[in-house]
């Protein structure tokens, strides 16, 4: 027993202070792997901000955004064009989704909703598969997936350029949702869908407009995921993986999304290394799951998400 | 339906609230769940009891589990593969440590102890609710699968890592493993699909019932006018688990003979959710629609190329078939987003009614 306790109370700990390189390495990477997570988990929370739909296609969303750039890539257009394509592909796939899936929908239960994104996951899958092929691919847009030391401690290329882009994607957001009109607007329909609509925003264009905003974010993760583990149908699994970040971080928060990316990653890999070996291992798949629950147990609504306030 | 209740008069309460109060529909409802014992084994052949009726029954329990959870109780739930794995393993561990014990028993228990491990993962949803909640019960799903992959214990220490129905009897009849035939397997989930129907049904028009309907329409007035949360919701967590665990023995013991963990994966719980969202969520009658519609769409999409003499490849058709099934669940959603249950009985009223609607 007191064999036991050792092994899991102490000696990760003293192997932490043991190998600090290692250490730093491990946070290092878990922070990145927790930002490229929160790249997805963005996605999921700018839908659900402005129109209260759990979208389950988000990691879809990242693959047929990389399908789509690798497929027109793969054809010849140039690296610029290919992109603006897929910028036009993911707008117009927007129109598609409020036009068929929204607007027929609208006022119905968020189970519902939450089964059309199901249906939605499925469709894309098949779609973006049967019109670019199901190989695995590699997408190639010039970011070197090499590394280089500092001070000691291995860092990676891609990585770091992820990161740099979810800080600049999270501060592009918040100015978007803070300071231009459409933004208010954005904001004003998260608040209260009639009240909004009273005062004349229309509530067509604002979703089209946040699902364009979150295939826009699915294409930025789509390049880096893709960069990094090739475009491949795994992609859409994604989605699994940024749900534990999205309940830490609370539904309703942009930073919250960064903040529980940082804190899932960081402590997965944390307990991949330190304490994964004492049962054996991969235990990468539940363990987020199990962090962010232990969260929730004190924080219902997430870290960051707007305390629930309920009236009878 | 085309008879009415013209001139049956109820002289008591009980009789008032029959499940079936009009004469006819007790009388054909008798008749179809005797005739579902006794016609198929006789007249369906092999395929068509293994690969559709057999999977629609297993599936059909599951998804009564989920709905009594989903539909009744209001709590998402995205771990019923989780809870059907450990029904399977645990009748799989019983079956083969205790070789004497009936299989009905070991069906029982391990749903006993799906409903165990249920109650432990439904505690969080005393704090947590809705989307929160969803993704908390992932917790489970996947907890429970690499539990059952990460400790041989529970394989017997197989280096396969596969789970293998023994052969057992029961009244005679070999009912589970390799020998025996998909009539004696197909009559033993039907029953268990019936009893538990029936107890599902009574369960939820009663005291416990409406406590967790309750709970769902609006859990802070439900707890104002005297419903225990603590108590109602693990009970729903319970009694899904029950179903669910039972279903996960049925999969492995009688439809598909021996599993991996991948049986149950996260795919399989999305799967018994289509069923309960596109039957109808707080229906019995619509979690058998849903499992029939889940089961049998993808069995015809893949047929459907050779029936019409087309020749698509495996992986266009698979491609196909995704596309095709989400779209149906798009379709289904707008069209009705109260599920086929809801349509079958709003095509009752009007028969009722027909031809004089007005």
């Amino acid at each position: 027993m007191i064999e036991l306790l050792r092994a899991v109370l102490v000696a990760p700990f003293a192997d932490m202070a043991g190998n600090p390189t290692f250490l730093v390495e491990v946070l290092l990477g878990g922070i990145a792997a927790g930002l490229m997570y929160s790249l997805v988990a963005l996605g999921f929370v700018l839908i659900f901000k402005a129109s209260g739909v759990f979208n389950f296609a988000q990691g879809v969303m990242v693959l047929f955004a990389a399908l789509t750039l690798v497929g027109l890539m793969d054809m010849g257009v140039p690296v610029p064009i290919a992109l603006a394509l897929t910028v036009v592909v993911m707008i117009a796939l927007a129109f598609a989704i409020e036009r068929a899936v929204l607007r027929p929908l609208v006022n119905q239960e968020p189970i519902i909703l939450f089964m059309a994104t199901i249906g939605l996951n499925f469709f894309l899958e098949g779609f973006g598969e049967m019109a670019w092929g199901a190989n695995v691919k590699k997408l190639d847009i010039g970011i070197p997936d090499t590394s280089f030391i500092v001070r000691g401690v291995q860092m990676n290329r891609l990585e770091l350029t992820a990161a740099l882009t979810a800080a600049v994607m999270v501060a592009v957001l918040a100015v978007f949702f803070q300071r231009t009109r459409i933004g208010r607007a954005l904001r004003a329909v998260a608040d209260d869908h009639e009240a909004a609509l009273s005062i004349g925003i229309p509530l067509k264009t604002i979703w089209i407009v946040v699902w364009s905003v979150a295939g826009l974010v699915a294409i930025v993760a789509g390049i880096m995921w893709g960069s990094k583990s090739g475009v491949q149908f795994s992609l859409s699994l994604l989605a699994l993986k940024a749900l534990p970040v999205l309940i830490l971080g609370g539904f309703t928060s942009v930073p919250g999304a960064i903040v529980g990316g940082l804190i899932i990653g960081v402590g997965e890999k944390l307990g991949e290394v330190y304490w994964g070996p004492l049962v054996g291992g991969a235990i990468e798949n539940w363990f987020a799951y199990v962090l962010a629950l232990t969260f929730l147990l004190f924080r219902p609504q997430g870290l960051f998400g707007e305390k629930i306030i309920e009236r009878v | 339906m085309i008879y009415r209740e013209t001139g049956q008069f109820k002289t008591t309460y009980a009789a008032d609230q029959a499940i079936f109060p009009i004469v006819q529909d007790r009388f054909v409802v008798l008749l179809a769940a005797a005739a579902a014992f006794v016609v198929p084994p006789l007249v369906a052949g092999e395929y068509w009891l293994q690969a559709i009726l057999i999977p629609f029954l297993v599936y059909a329990l599951a998804a009564l589990g989920l709905n009594i959870l989903t539909g009744y109780a209001g709590q998402i739930s995205l771990g019923t593969g989780g809870f059907m794995a450990v029904g399977a393993y645990s009748a799989f561990k019983l079956s083969t440590a205790f070789p004497w014990l009936n299989i009905v028993a070991v069906f029982l228990l391990s749903g006993v102890i799906a409903a165990l491990v249920g109650i432990v993962f439904g505690i969080p949803s005393l704090r947590i609710k809705g989307f929160y909640l969803a993704v908390a019960t992932l917790a489970s799903q996947f907890f429970l699968i690499w539990l059952f992959n990460k400790v041989p214990w529970f394989v017997n220490y197989a280096s396969s890592g596969t789970i293998t129905a023994p052969g057992r009897r029961v009244l005679g009849v070999m009912v589970t493993g390799p020998n025996a035939t998909a009539a004696a397997r197909y009559v033993v989930a039907l029953a268990f699909v019936a009893v538990f129907a029936l107890v599902a049904k009574n369960l939820v028009r009663g005291r416990v019932g409406r406590a967790w309907m309750a709970i769902r329409d609006r859990d802070i007035a439900a707890e104002i006018i005297g419903v225990r949360p603590l108590r109602t919701k693990l009970l729903a967590f319970a009694i899904s688990s029950f179903y669910c665990g039972i279903a996960g023995a049925e999969l492995v013991f009688l439809f598909l003979g021996s599993a991996e963990t991948q049986a149950f994966d996260i795919n399989q719980s999305f799967l018994v959710l289509f069923m309960v969202i596109i039957g109808g969520l707080g229906s019995v009658l619509g979690s058998f629609l849903g499992a029939a519609f889940i089961i049998v769409v993808p069995i015809f999409l893949t047929n459907l190329p050779h029936m019409v003499g087309l020749d698509v490849s495996v992986a266009l058709l698979k491609q196909i078939e995704l596309m095709v099934f989400g779209g149906l669940i798009l379709f289904f959603l707008v069209v009705e987003p109260h599920g086929l249950a809801r349509l079958w009985q709003i095509g009752k009223e009007k028969l009722r009614l027909w031809p004089f609607p007005h």
